[in-house]
């Protein structure tokens, strides 16, 4: 699917980010063109969480340089909301519970959120039903998850699927996926793996977080990068991911260690 | 609170003008002898005035409860004015004579009273600070054999009612507010089903503060008789004042054999600004008795407005299989102070009671929920199942529980359950990442977390509520 001639989706460069005043990001740099996707590996505390969350907009983090360009307009200027609007989408490594909240007014509400700011049609109550319907089988979930309240109660693999749910109605330009394999088993992993593989096309990329190599069994990346110390250190094939999964982090760091020395 | 929050919350309050109107104002204070006038200014039977001197004496024993969960600067009665009414003319033949200004009052604040644009299905008692000013479709009511009216007729016209029922329930010593209230009410209204009368529509009473310097005590009593049943709403807005203005209601319910009254309450007082200055002290008493076998009394009040609110709207469960309820939705935001719930009194046999409250904090306020569930000795086979749910907008504001559970009797079952859950920046960034915006995501979750009460209010009105809710909240969670 890749191809050189594919437009850039995401560009980051140099990007610093603070958080309560502790410096969290010290010059990320990535770029990520349409139908690739990425797999961005790390020790605990690397910083491959809060560069999801930035990405995304979370107003905790404060950008403290660098520029971060999506699909050709100045990401970090935009709200949240309007990031997510113009194909930005984050699956949480925790899904919040939203009690009283319908899933299925949730996802209309987002769905038509980003049909109105992209100038489409908003669907009614019943033409979303339908839409819905279809979308369900993606992550193969079961209709009556549809009128419980937004994760309330669900198991941790139903919370993934759900967020797979919402990626496949909102059809994300760029879907990020913050430790997705979290918590979950081999059977709900292959299901969120699957959903995940079915949405992937030529016109989007995936950017997937992870600390293991287990999911990269079943969503194959093009690119595998190493973050370190609120950077990349080192980038390569699925081989690289394969190659961590053997020998762990160690000699990674220890390599970018001795180069940046 | 980041910036965000803070700013979602914050609406003007859009009731806040004032009437400009002649009124017939006495001076501020209270004595025996501004009773004796004001019972004179509204020409009332004996009977009230010693009803009126009798909780006088009693108040003047009195201290002022402490228990809440509430602090403010002491009141000074007698700065107080017990008496305004806008002036006109004596006897009114229609609603056509009723001063323009005080028509264009209630239009603005979206209550028409006028013949043309009223509701069609909603009888309107407009009281406008000590006096009602106007009630719709009397006539009406009249003929299916429903009284709808100001108490204040009601004590000339069915005096013997009033009698019998005004006290019944709230005896005139109950408490401190209660006993005030007694001694200064000024007017209410009065509803009277007959036996076997289902009423043929809602019936509604529009409470109006309008001077800066008077307590409005208004004085409410509804009899349902045997098989009767009658859905009553009330609302209330004040203008806006630097000064505090004290509210002492008193409600009083009664419910015989089969009968079901269901009493709802939208109350949005001016509550002060950001900083805590002015607002409506909101100190009620509303109880209802369920005198009767298998009589039902169902309170639902949606609380946003006012400084302070110390409010408990109770059912007395006499009757054998007699049915009390209360949903709640207490919303408190800024410096507000809420100190609210119900008392549910289990005396008779299988007597069952629900209480649903949900307390919604915001900004720098505090908001109680206090209740109490007492079941007699002979009370066999009673249930109760209580539910008290806080939310917390942003992290500066305080919610509080205060269950009180007395049994009495071993074949009771009592249930409570409790939750706390909050809108923070992490709920508010999980809505936003889908593209919905923080004030979409704060309507959604409130809507969601008051449904259980708003469903039980009668349909024009859950609208109206919704939307009140989410004005209310404008900017407070960022």
């Amino acid at each position: 699917m890749i191809s050189e001639n594919s437009p850039i989706i995401l560009s980051v460069n140099d990007l610093t980010a603070n958080v309560d005043g502790t410096q969290i990001l010290k010059g990320m740099n990535l770029e990520i063109k349409a139908g690739e996707i990425h797999a961005i590996m790390g020790p605990n505390g690397s910083g491959k969480s809060t560069f999801s969350k930035i990405l995304a907009g979370h107003p905790a983090y404060e950008v403290t340089g660098g520029e971060v360009s999506f699909l050709g307009q100045n990401l970090l200027e935009l709200e949240p909301e309007d990031r997510a609007r113009s194909g930005v989408f984050l699956a949480f490594q925790y899904p919040l519970e939203i009690p009283g909240v319908s899933n299925l007014d949730f996802l209309r509400v987002a769905y038509n959120s980003r049909q109105k700011h992209q100038g489409l049609e908003e669907l009614d109550a019943f033409d979303f039903d339908e839409l819905v319907q279809q979308k369900l089988d993606v992550v193969k979930m079961d209709a009556a998850f549809l009128h419980r309240s937004v994760n309330e109660g669900f198991s941790g693999g139903e919370k993934k699927r759900n967020e797979i749910l919402q990626m496949a109605l909102l059809e994300p330009k760029l879907g990020i996926l913050d430790e997705t394999d979290s918590g979950l088993d081999i059977d709900a992993l292959k299901i969120v793996a699957d959903g995940v593989n079915q949405l992937s096309n030529p016109d989007n990329a995936t950017l997937m977080i992870t600390h293991y190599q287990r999911l990269l069994n079943y969503v194959v990346p093009d690119y595998v990068h190493v973050m370190a110390n609120g950077r990349i250190i080192r980038s390569g094939t699925k081989d690289l991911a394969l190659e961590l999964e053997e020998r762990g982090y160690d000699w990674v760091l220890d390599e970018a260690a001795a180069g940046v020395a | 609170m980041t910036a965000s929050v803070t700013s979602l919350v914050n609406q003007p309050y859009k009731y806040g003008f004032v009437t400009d109107i002649e009124s017939d104002t006495i001076p501020a204070g209270l004595s025996e002898d501004v009773i004796r006038l004001i019972s004179a200014k509204k020409n009332e039977p004996d009977f009230m005035l010693e009803f009126r001197l009798k909780a006088y004496r009693q108040w003047l024993k009195m201290d002022e409860p402490t228990w809440a969960e509430v602090g403010y600067a002491k009141i000074d009665y007698q700065k107080i004015v017990y008496y305004s009414a806008p002036k006109q003319q004596k006897k009114l033949n229609s609603l056509d004579e009723v001063d323009p200004t005080l028509l264009e009052t209630f239009e603005k604040l979206g209550i028409p009273l006028s013949e043309q644009k009223r509701l069609s299905n909603v009888a309107v008692d407009a009281i406008f600070d000590s006096v009602s000013v106007a009630t719709t479709f009397r006539e009406k009511l009249f003929e299916a054999g429903v009284i709808f009216c100001s108490i204040s007729e009601a004590m000339r016209e069915y005096p013997e009612l009033i009698r019998k029922y005004l006290g019944s329930v709230v005896p005139v010593g109950d408490n401190f507010f209660a006993a005030l209230n007694a001694a200064v009410f000024t007017d209410g209204s009065f509803v009277y089903i007959p036996k076997g009368v289902a009423c043929p529509m809602e019936l509604s009473t529009y409470f109006r503060i309008n001077n800066g310097d008077s307590g409005q005590f208004e004085r409410t009593l509804i009899v349902a008789e045997e098989g009767s049943s009658v859905s009553y709403l009330e609302g209330c807005t004040a203008p806006m004042f630097d000064t505090n203005q004290l509210h002492a209601a008193v409600v009083e319910l009664v419910a015989l054999d089969d009968a079901d009254i269901k009493y709802s309450t939208v109350q949005n007082w001016y509550a002060g600004d950001a900083n805590g200055k002015g607002g409506i002290y909101n100190f009620v008493t509303k109880r209802g008795l369920c005198q009767g076998v298998n009589s039902k009394i169902s309170w639902t009040q949606v609380e946003t407005g006012s400084a302070i609110t110390w409010k408990y709207p109770s059912c007395v469960l006499v009757g054998d299989n007699s049915v009390g309820e209360f949903y709640s939705v207490a919303l408190t935001n800024n410096m507000q102070q809420a100190d609210t719930g119900t008392k549910m009194v289990h005396v008779g046999k299988n007597t069952r009671s629900t209480i649903i409250s949900k307390g919604i904090s915001a900004g720098k306020s505090e908001n109680s929920y206090r209740g109490l569930v007492k079941i007699g000795p002979k009370a066999d086979g009673a249930r109760n199942y209580s539910q008290c749910d806080s939310m917390l907008i942003g992290d500066t504001a305080g919610a509080n529980t205060f269950p009180y559970i007395q049994v009495q009797n071993n074949t009771a079952r009592v249930e409570h359950e409790a939750s706390t859950s909050k809108i923070g920046e992490d709920q508010l960034f999980f809505f936003r990442q889908r593209g919905i915006s923080a004030e979409d995501a704060i309507s959604m979750m409130i809507s969601g977390f008051c449904k259980d009460v708003f469903s039980q209010l009668p349909m024009e009105f859950a609208v109206e509520a919704d939307r009140l809710l989410a004005l209310k909240l404008e900017g407070s969670v960022g």
